[in-house]
């Protein structure tokens, strides 16, 4: 079967209607959609408000390919058990979320190649087309990069000794500035 | 306030709105391994995923509702006078900028990782948290600053 989800916040009308004319086009009727507050009521496929997360997770799993928004939940809720997905960016000026954001996200994972990118209702039919040609990717790993998770462990044990300096630095000056500006010391000088 | 008077010191509060903010922080408590962690949504059902762990629910608010906003005040002061946490942490968004608000009023050492989702500017939240943020970072090193937000990595 076939997952889609618009999230767990807005509704997303452009992706369902999309999702419901790919489902009648290609005669498929195992298409089970998360709608949420959108207010297009798709014909070809069974779509259900809100799914408890027990649910969630059976019918993601179940699903040989997610289909979503372009939003971190979503996208990592399908790296985690390694299927693929397709996502549609929601459009600020669409008023389908506050900007742009999910644009980028888009482009970064896209990029990545783990993740295939719809950008309208055409395209939609394609790509969903072929990520189902796809099969199951390894699984991400579950938890943070071992990094982070050292970073917090270390601020938890009070032996975070300094951060990085910025990756950005550009110039002596600003390197000077980013180690005078070590995070402790930041945030001592930072009106509280 | 002393973090060291803190009996609750390694106590964490772990807050975060649903969807993206709620699944990035569960791919970071695994580093509270040895610590007690409470979380904190603002879906109940989400419940079922931590049922090991002490949790809450609280409303859901926008900075654009000011109402909600004094709500979920209320609830997470609530919350704060309840668990006295020793330690917060959140990835956002409206209920993580005031727990770490409250959580510096409380003493409690504080913990910010801004959402992977903000790739272009920090979040909303995010931008204006860092005077409340013992740690504060960014996923992105684009983003990383002297001052902060700093970069150590990301949830992915």
């Amino acid at each position: 079967m076939i997952f889609a989800t618009v999230g767990s916040q807005e509704p997303f009308d452009r992706l369902i209607r999309a999702v419901d004319e790919w489902a009648g086009s290609r005669g498929r009727f195992d298409v089970l959609a998360q709608i949420g507050a959108s207010s297009f009521r798709p014909k070809n496929i069974e779509f259900t408000k809100f799914l408890e997360p027990s649910e969630f997770n059976r019918v993601i799993r179940a699903a040989s390919v997610v289909i979503a928004h372009a939003g971190m939940g979503s996208i990592i809720s399908a790296l985690e058990i390694g299927k693929p997905i397709v996502v549609m960016p929601r459009r600020g000026f669409l008023r389908e979320t506050r900007n742009d954001h999910q644009l980028a996200t888009a482009e970064r994972f896209g990029s990545r190649g783990r993740v295939i990118v719809a950008d309208n209702q055409k395209d939609f039919a394609q790509k969903l087309d072929y990520a189902l040609t796809l099969t199951a990717m390894d699984p991400i790993n579950p938890e943070a990069s071992p990094r982070l998770i050292a970073t917090i462990r270390a601020f938890m044990d009070g032996t975070l000794a300094e951060l990085d300096p910025p990756v950005s630095v550009g110039s002596p000056e600003s390197a000077a500035a980013a180690k005078a500006a070590s995070p402790l010391v930041s945030y001592m000088t930072r009106k509280a | 306030m002393s973090v060291k008077g803190n009996p609750n010191r390694d106590k964490v509060l772990a807050v975060a709105s649903s969807g993206g903010h709620w699944v990035q922080l569960r791919r970071v408590t695994p580093a509270f391994a040895d610590s007690e962690v409470v979380y904190v949504t603002v879906i109940d059902s989400y419940r079922s995923q931590v049922p090991d762990n002490k949790f809450y629910s609280v409303h859901d608010a926008t900075r654009w509702n000011k109402l909600g906003l004094m709500i979920l005040a209320f609830n997470l002061i609530w919350i704060f006078i309840k668990e006295k946490p020793g330690v917060v942490i959140s990835t956002g968004a409206a209920p993580g900028y005031f727990s770490l608000l409250l959580g510096k009023w409380f003493g409690a050492r504080t913990i910010w990782i801004d959402s992977m989702a903000n790739i272009e500017d920090l979040s909303m939240s995010g931008a204006r948290v860092g005077r409340y943020a013992d740690l504060w970072l960014t996923q992105w090193p684009h983003l990383a600053k002297g001052e902060g937000p700093h970069y150590a990595g990301g949830v992915l």
